[in-house]
């Protein structure tokens, strides 16, 4: 009889490295919280940086889970998760119940609460919006207008929001935010020509192939302004329009300028479903509260529990590329395990 | 002397190797957030001074760092101590007690 792994999570990790593990001879049960799998990839229109669909990774991703004939539990909402002995026995609300060999966790991450952040107004002046919802109005089709009703003539982009700042907690770089941001502005640009765009950057961090060749993309042939400073603060002027404060540090000095509309760059956090997961498992987190793996450079998808593997972004901020690869690791790391491998042999 | 009708510039290079350190080794010991600063200038966009003088404290933190003191010197008693940089600042460098031992030091090194 094969052995059994559990994923948790039908994001991109999940789908891909249960695709993988099933195609390897496994019997793999994938719980998804949701009616429908693919995660966050869902809500994002275009790909960075190649500006493709995001929906073609999707098909790509669904195509490894109705070849390999995935068992896919959606609406899964679990109650309970145990390791007795050897063997892993995770419950739903609805009592079904599943027992594994291995626990592969591929919960993912939540975007940053950009209310945290109450100096850039994110809640309280309508003009202020995040990636994420720049993205939803991208993926509508509908016209590109401010939450307020008018044509944006200049629109901010701040990076770093929730990232890379100890007052939030959060000390990390989310790695995705600044070519998100150029990608964005693209967008924007390619959508309303005559409209101005600024980036308020710290470090512009195009560390992907094909990444700093987009950025010049934006600066060559849309124009796309950047201001190496951090925003202070925003507030709103009496037609609902932003102030933005920044040092354009660059050129020595403290700058203000009034934008019709202001895309906050939200970042990774650890999303609740992982942290309910580490709870039920016992698993430790990282100093950033993401899920901390054995070892940063040998044993990235490996847990402080025997038979319990990590993959995507519920160990660290990633981009999809990352995940994927990362999900056929994990994959790979689970197989050896199975197969009686001491995958910790050689740290010992 | 004979007027060639030309000059010579003086070194307007950082002379990295003769600046002296002890001022720098001293705001360390008694103020060591100045180490993470990472020049981002939210400090210096929320600064109330820097809107209407020349004071700029990210830019005075990274001349300190070089060693380079002439314009801390004229500007650093511009700041009123408000200590909006000190809420901004993602890095939580404690700029508002770091100004006041930029002027110790300063003082002790004069």
């Amino acid at each position: 009889m094969s052995k059994k792994v559990v994923v948790i999570g039908g994001g991109i990790a999940g789908m891909e490295s249960s695709a993988y593990l099933t195609a390897m001879g496994y019997d793999v049960t994938l719980l998804e919280k949701e009616n429908k799998l693919g995660g966050h990839l869902l809500n994002w229109e275009k790909l960075f940086p190649t500006m493709r669909l995001g929906n073609e990774v999707v098909k790509f991703l669904n195509k490894g889970i109705d070849y390999e004939k995935v068992k896919v539990v959606l609406n899964a909402d679990i109650s309970e998760a145990n390791k007795i002995n050897e063997k892993f026995i995770i419950k739903l609300t609805d009592n079904k119940e599943f027992e594994a060999d291995a626990v592969l966790v591929t919960t993912g991450y939540e975007l940053f609460d950009a209310r945290k952040k109450e100096e850039y107004g994110y809640g309280i002046y309508d003009n202020v919006i995040t990636s994420a919802e720049l993205e939803k109005l991208f993926s509508s089709e509908k016209e590109l207008i401010t939450p307020s009703g008018k044509t944006p003539k200049k629109i901010g982009i701040v990076h770093c929001v929730g990232s890379r700042d100890e007052k939030v907690g959060n000390t990390y770089c989310s790695k995705v935010c600044c070519v998100t941001a150029v990608k964005q502005s693209i967008e924007i640009k390619e959508k309303l020509p005559d409209a101005e765009v600024f980036c308020y950057y710290m470090d512009l961090r195009m560390f992907g192939m094909n990444f700093e060749a987009l950025y010049k993309e934006a600066q060559e042939k849309y124009g796309v302004h950047f201001i190496r400073g951090r925003l202070s603060e925003a507030c709103e002027d009496i037609d609902g329009n932003i102030i933005v404060k920044v040092e354009d540090t660059l050129v020595g000095k403290p700058l203000k300028m009034t934008v019709d509309l202001l895309v906050l760059m939200v970042g990774f956090v650890t999303s609740e479903g992982t942290k309910k997961i580490a709870e039920m498992l016992n698993l430790e987190f990282g100093v950033n509260r993401f899920l901390k793996t054995r070892d940063q450079h040998t044993l990235t998808n490996v847990s402080n529990v025997p038979g319990v593997f990590f993959a995507g972004t519920c160990t660290s901020p990633k981009t999809i590329t990352n995940t994927i690869t990362d999900a056929r690791a994990a994959a790979s790391t689970i197989a050896s395990y199975l197969q009686g491998y001491d995958i910790e042999k050689r740290t010992k | 002397m004979i007027d060639f009708g030309y000059q010579i510039n003086t070194d307007r290079q950082i002379d990295y190797d003769n600046n002296n350190k002890d001022i720098i080794n001293y705001i360390i010991k008694f103020e060591p957030t100045f180490k993470i600063c990472i020049a981002c200038g939210t400090c210096t966009a929320t600064c109330s001074a820097g809107n209407f003088t020349d004071f700029n404290i990210r830019k005075l933190i990274t001349l300190i760092k070089r060693g380079e003191y002439d314009e801390v010197k004229k500007d650093i008693d511009k700041c009123m101590l408000c200590g909006k940089c000190y809420l901004a600042c993602p890095r939580a460098v404690n700029t508002r007690n770091l100004i006041l031992t930029i002027q110790k030091a300063l003082e002790k090194y004069n």
